[in-house]
């Protein structure tokens, strides 16, 4: 039991800790632009075919530095012709915009990469098992993964807080025609915000594309999850992410471990049930729902606290 | 205050106008009677049948969209949870002998639609805006995962199917023949698009406009903006349903497909498309995205990345949609300043064209090359056939491309003159604003 | 308007297809040639076309040339039904499918229903992979034909080898949380409580299907539980990662698969670095000691960069070749009746035969191991370098289980 517990948590944290590094860069976004991206996992998803891309040739290392600039690029020029061009029709038509980008993107990375998996390796030098624990051996890789989520977390977290370009970001979203008049160019700062965030959301497709698999199909299997985190977090909210990442993450392991039925828990008390149409919702366990956690998560959030855990405004 | 509310009214419609409004439903339902008789195989009255479902659920998801103004990601659940119910209601009615008719069962989806709405709605429309795109984002996924683990009521993956033919007949229509279908969707088709005009014109479909423009000030003149957005989310639910039962008829099967996100995403992308500032805008787009969506697949294997590639381009070059483009043009019409920007766009229409042309061939040339390398390099795309490996091929597509986007943005320029001078002309006299 | 005109245009082209004179033999393929599972579905086409291009040399069938008719269905069952309904109207009157139980069991009650309306047009289904117990017992149908062991009939192969495995001491069983997964875990449970009680099944789990990106919490169960051995039906990205998580947290047990030789499969063992411990139950692998079959294999791999998965697409198309020869027909009514009951010697050697009470194909069945290869296994797979080697054959007497069909014959 307590080897579940501990082996459970650490899971927890390290797969909350990758869906940080993902909603990070949709969270900056939001909170800058008010833009919900749909279109960021898929910028994720370039990010890692970027990295296997580099890797293949230069190595892991420089892929890492060279993927996220690439993919931070391609998000700038999108931003300047393309969601610019759209803003001026509203949020329901950005939203579309990205939306529709998502679905260009995932088919043209089809059409260069294919549809199967690719051979996207760990490098070697992290290709070992950090430690070992209850005889489960935790690779380094995934605690090097760890600490790059941390990093991220504090640097975005110095420089939009602390720094004087991070004064000038945060001024530009609610006083645009005054930062302008100061002498910025808003316009560029816009873009810049939008591609530091595209470049986040590539970062975590360079380093998460080895651990798990690089797909053509990876942005759809996290991009809802995205979004969950960010409105459970609290739209705009870095901390609020931060926490929501790991509350999922380990919402979603922990309930995996646990076998328990509706039929386990009361079965002896009314075996009726058991035979009407009733039957799937007492037999089903807490592990065959896990991955909805998250979705009834993010329902009654919205319910009873619209702003998110620590989100300031309300969505 | 009495002549206030008489002359703030709009002035009762002429004879004309009513005879000319009445004209066009007549003439739909002569249409919709006649257009079996011009294409009669199989596969036409399946295509048929199904734009009349999506023609429903497309104008369903308008009243959210375009009227309310509430951007929905998981409209397919109501459509999904009324196929499923009259799946089950088919096979209860066949089973017990009831005699319950087909043409009368897609009522049942409408009420489950109905009634799902009623029960998720509530909390569903509190907020409008993100939080109630991502609130309906969340409810669609928790509905078709549910989907597949409770196995007994929806089927898992494999869905439940029936039999439409064992139901109590009435004129002896065994609803066997596709044309039949034909004819019921048809019939249903013409009611809820008639009902939901309806309803564009009663106080709540005007509420629901103002709901959509300014919140604050329905609050003022008394109304509860959560209240007109959950009445327009029900009514919305029971439509969906209708055009969900419509579907598992014609395909006598329901499966968590109904349910998911895909579902919900061609209803949004056909909605949009077609234009959402019109009632006709989601019929249009739906006629336009049921036909794309069947016929692409038969010319390119990428058929995805061109639906994309459409979709961005409506939002950013015709965010009111194809009817939104097409109406633009009517205060031109009635100014009869037409014919002065007709010029201007066929000189755009030429090299634009190329440039899609040279945008098509490198993308087939390029798919070529890396889905299908070691193959014959003969590749056929939109039922043209030419050689991917031929340089010539590659040079044509660069310079139709590159040549064809530079002439373009040249003369779209032009067209924006030659459009303004016409609408400044069309503003004088008083029919543009 | 240009918009509007395009749209006219594939309006045209949608209806334009009318019924073609049968100078040829069509088969209408169906399978997701689009979206995520296009890989499988191409590698599909591509078997396909290799064997009609193979019969097409030997004069085709009753002197007909045989045709694939690839049609897209995006792994979805009503768009499958779309698709059937324009492959009749070009004048199919084969259809074959594969990937997707619920698209085989909407295809089947569709031709089913399409049959009994239409009298004289009848459409044969020969489904080549679709492995649900359920099509060939509860919802039978006389016009479906399935050339793919169901998943009962593996884990009888399976159980049946099992029996003499004495190693497997502790077994767990995970399988993705839909009907193939669901019958996998219940038959594998039921079967070894008579062939083998003394194995204790410390684990049973089911997970969402394609929606898991890191399996490392399953794994961290199953390590709990002390397991030797792994039942999976797992296949696509679900067998990949499954594997992948098990490699980093250092896991090593036997694992029994259905799909290990899928596509991405065999590279997703090799990086697991799991030599001879994954063993998959199919009907056939390249290293197997035949000549016919390793030459078709050498010739299919000099064409295409993939190996031949489906065996069984072989036997389904040379025996509707024998079938059509023995009913001197192509008329699908007359071959249906000549499928039934009929023997046949398979691709990979041995006698089948096509049980005329539920239309299963019966064949020997493999348990093979992937790893590094000797001398007498010359093929690898995926270019891993890695391949197949035969761990045991189950014939086809042993493979053969009862069935609850009650079919409902043409008069």
């Amino acid at each position: 039991m307590l080897e579940l517990i501990v082996i459970s948590t650490l899971n927890g944290v390290l797969f909350g800790m990758l869906l940080f590094l993902m909603a990070s860069g949709l969270t900056v976004i939001f909170s800058m632009l008010g833009v919900l991206n749909f279109a960021h996992a898929s910028f994720y998803m370039l990010g890692a075919f970027f990295g296997f891309q580099i890797s293949r040739w230069f190595g892991f290392w420089p892929a890492l530095l060279i993927a996220p600039l690439l993919a931070g690029a391609i998000g700038a020029g999108v931003e300047r012709y393309g969601l610019r061009r759209v803003h001026k029709n509203g949020h329901v038509a950005e939203l579309l915009f990205t939306f529709g980008l998502a679905f260009a993107i995932e088919e043209i990375v089809q059409i260069i990469w294919g549809k199967s998996p690719v051979d996207f390796r760990v490098p070697p030098l992290l290709d070992f098992p950090a430690f070992t624990i209850f005889s489960t051996n935790y690779p380094a890789y995934k605690i090097f993964m760890l600490l790059v989520s941390v990093a991220i977390f504090a640097a975005l977290l110095i420089t939009l807080k602390k720094t004087r370009i991070g004064l000038i970001v945060q001024a530009a979203l609610t006083h645009p025609h005054m930062v302008g008049h100061l002498g910025h160019n808003v316009g560029r700062i816009f873009m810049l915000v939008f591609g530091v965030g595209t470049a986040l959301a590539a970062v975590a497709g360079v380093i998460a594309g080895p651990a798990l698999v690089t797909q053509s199909n990876m942005a759809g299997l996290l991009g809802p999850i995205l979004f969950v985190v960010v409105v459970v977090g609290g739209l705009g909210s870095l901390p609020g992410a931060f926490v929501a990442s790991l509350l999922i993450g380990l919402v979603q392991t922990f309930a995996v471990s646990i076998n328990g039925s509706l039929s386990e828990a009361f079965g002896p008390l009314s075996p009726a049930y058991a035979t009407t149409w009733l039957a799937d919702i007492w037999n089903v366990t807490v592990a065959q729902i896990a991955p909805i956690m998250p979705y009834v998560l993010l329902v009654l959030i919205l319910i009873f606290r619209p702003m998110g855990l620590l989100g300031t405004r309300d969505t | 205050m009495s002549d206030l509310t008489s002359s703030a009214a709009p002035p009762y419609p002429a004879t004309a106008e009513k005879f000319k409004f009445y004209g066009l439903w007549v003439a739909a339902a002569i249409a919709l009677l006649v257009l079996p008789k011009l294409f009669s195989s199989g596969g036409s009255l399946t295509t048929f049948s199904l734009i009349g479902i999506s023609i429903i659920f497309s104008l369903s998801y308008n009243i959210l969209l375009g009227q309310t103004g509430l951007l929905s990601f998981g409209h397919a659940v109501y459509y999904g949870l009324g196929g499923f119910l009259v799946i089950h209601a088919i096979n209860i009615i066949g089973m017990n002998k009831l005699p319950i008719p087909l043409p009368v069962v897609p009522l049942i989806g409408g009420l489950t639609g109905l009634l799902f709405a009623v029960l998720l709605g509530w909390v569903s429309t509190q907020r409008s805006g993100t939080a109630f795109a991502m609130i309906s984002l969340g409810v669609a996924e928790l509905v078709a995962s549910s989907a597949l683990i409770l196995r007994t009521f929806f089927g898992g993956e494999a869905g439940i199917s029936a039999n439409r033919t064992k139901l109590f007949r009435v004129f002896d229509w065994s609803f066997g023949p596709q044309i039949q279908i034909y004819y019921l969707v048809a019939a249903w088709t013409l009611l809820a698009v008639i009902a939901m005009y309806a309803l564009t014109r009663t106080p709540l479909g005007r509420m629901c406009n103002a709901v959509r423009d300014n919140p604050e000030r329905v609050q003022f003149v008394g109304y509860d903006p959560h209240v007109v957005r959950y009445l327009a989310f029900c009514f919305s639910g029971f439509f969906a349903g209708i055009a969900g039962a419509l579907a598992a008829i014609n395909f006598e099967i329901a499966n968590s497909a109904y349910l998911g996100a895909v579902q919900s995403g061609t209803v949004l992308f056909a909605t949009y498309i077609g234009g959402v500032g019109f009632f006709i805008g989601p019929i249009i787009g739906a006629i336009f995205v049921t036909l794309l969506s069947l016929g692409l697949s038969d010319l390119t294997p990428v058929w995805q990345l061109y639906f994309g590639l459409i979709f961005i381009a409506v939002v950013m070059f015709a965010p009111g949609g194809i009817t939104g483009l097409l109406m633009m043009h009517r205060p031109l019409l009635k100014a009869g300043r037409l014919s002065k920007v007709l010029p201007s766009y066929l000189i755009a229409f030429v090299p634009t064209l190329a440039m899609i042309v040279g945008l098509i061939l490198a993308i087939e040339t390029t798919v070529h090359f890396t889905v299908n390398p070691g193959e014959d390099s003969h590749i056929k795309a939109f039922g043209v056939r030419f050689d991917a490996a031929n340089p010539y091929i590659w040079a044509m597509a660069a310079i139709l491309l590159i040549g064809g986007f530079l002439v373009a943005r040249k003369t779209w320029t032009w067209v924006g003159h030659a459009w303004d001078d016409a609408t400044s002309v069309a503003r004088e006299k008083g029919v543009a604003s | 308007m240009r918009k509007l005109m395009t749209a006219a245009a594939f309006a045209l082209l949608t209806f334009g297809s009318t019924a073609m004179a049968q100078e040829t033999l069509k088969i209408g393929y169906i399978d997701p040639l689009s979206g995520g599972g296009a890989s499988i579905g191409e590698v599909g086409l591509k078997t396909f076309q290799f064997i009609a291009d193979e019969l097409n040399a030997k004069g085709g069938i009753q002197g007909k040339k045989v045709e694939i008719v690839p049609l897209d269905n995006k792994t979805n069952p009503q768009e499958s039904l779309i698709q059937a309904q324009k492959a009749i109207d070009a004048g199919v009157r084969y259809i074959t499918q594969g990937n997707g139980s619920s698209v085989a069991g909407a295809l089947s009650d569709f031709v089913t229903k399409f049959n009994e309306r239409n009298p004289g047009k009848e459409v044969l289904y020969f489904n080549y992979a679709a492995v649900d117990p359920v099509l060939t017992n509860a919802k039978c149908s006389f016009w479906h034909f399935r050339w793919d062991a169901n998943s009962d009939i593996k884990m009888e192969a399976l159980t049946n080898y099992m029996k003499t495995a004495s190693s497997i001491k502790k077994l767990y069983l995970i399988n993705q949380d839909y009907s193939f997964g669901e019958s996998v875990r219940s038959t594998a449970k039921a079967m070894l409580a008579v062939k083998r009680p003394d194995i204790q099944i410390v684990g049973d789990e089911l997970h969402p299907l394609l929606k898991i990106t890191d399996f490392a919490p399953y794994i961290a169960k199953i390590k709990a539980s002390g397991a030797d051995t792994v039942v999976t039906g797992n296949w696509g990205q679900d067998f990949a990662l499954l594997l992948k998580a098990a490699a980093d947290a250092g896991l090593k047990v036997n694992w029994y698969t259905y799909y290990a030789g899928g596509t991405g499969g065999p590279t997703a063992v090799k990086q697991a670095n799991l030599n001879h411990q994954v063993f998959q139950v199919s009907e056939g692998i390249p290293n197997l000691d035949n000549k016919p079959s390793q030459d078709f294999e050498k010739a299919l791999r000099a064409k295409y960069d993939f190996s031949l998965f489906y065996p069984r697409a072989v036997n389904e198309m040379r025996m509707l070749a024998a079938a059509a020869d023995k009913a001197k027909s192509i008329d699908p009514v007359k071959v249906a009746m000549a499928l039934e009951g009929m023997e046949f010697e398979v691709f990979n050697g041995g006698k089948g035969y096509m049980r005329k009470d539920d239309h299963q194909f019966f064949q020997p069945i493999y348990i093979s191991s992937f790893g590094e290869r000797t001398e007498k296994e010359p093929f690898d797979e995926e270019k891993t370098g890695w391949g197949w080697k035969l761990i045991a054959k189950i014939d086809t007497p042993a493979t053969v289980l009862p069935t609850t069909c009650k079919m409902e014959r043409p008069n």
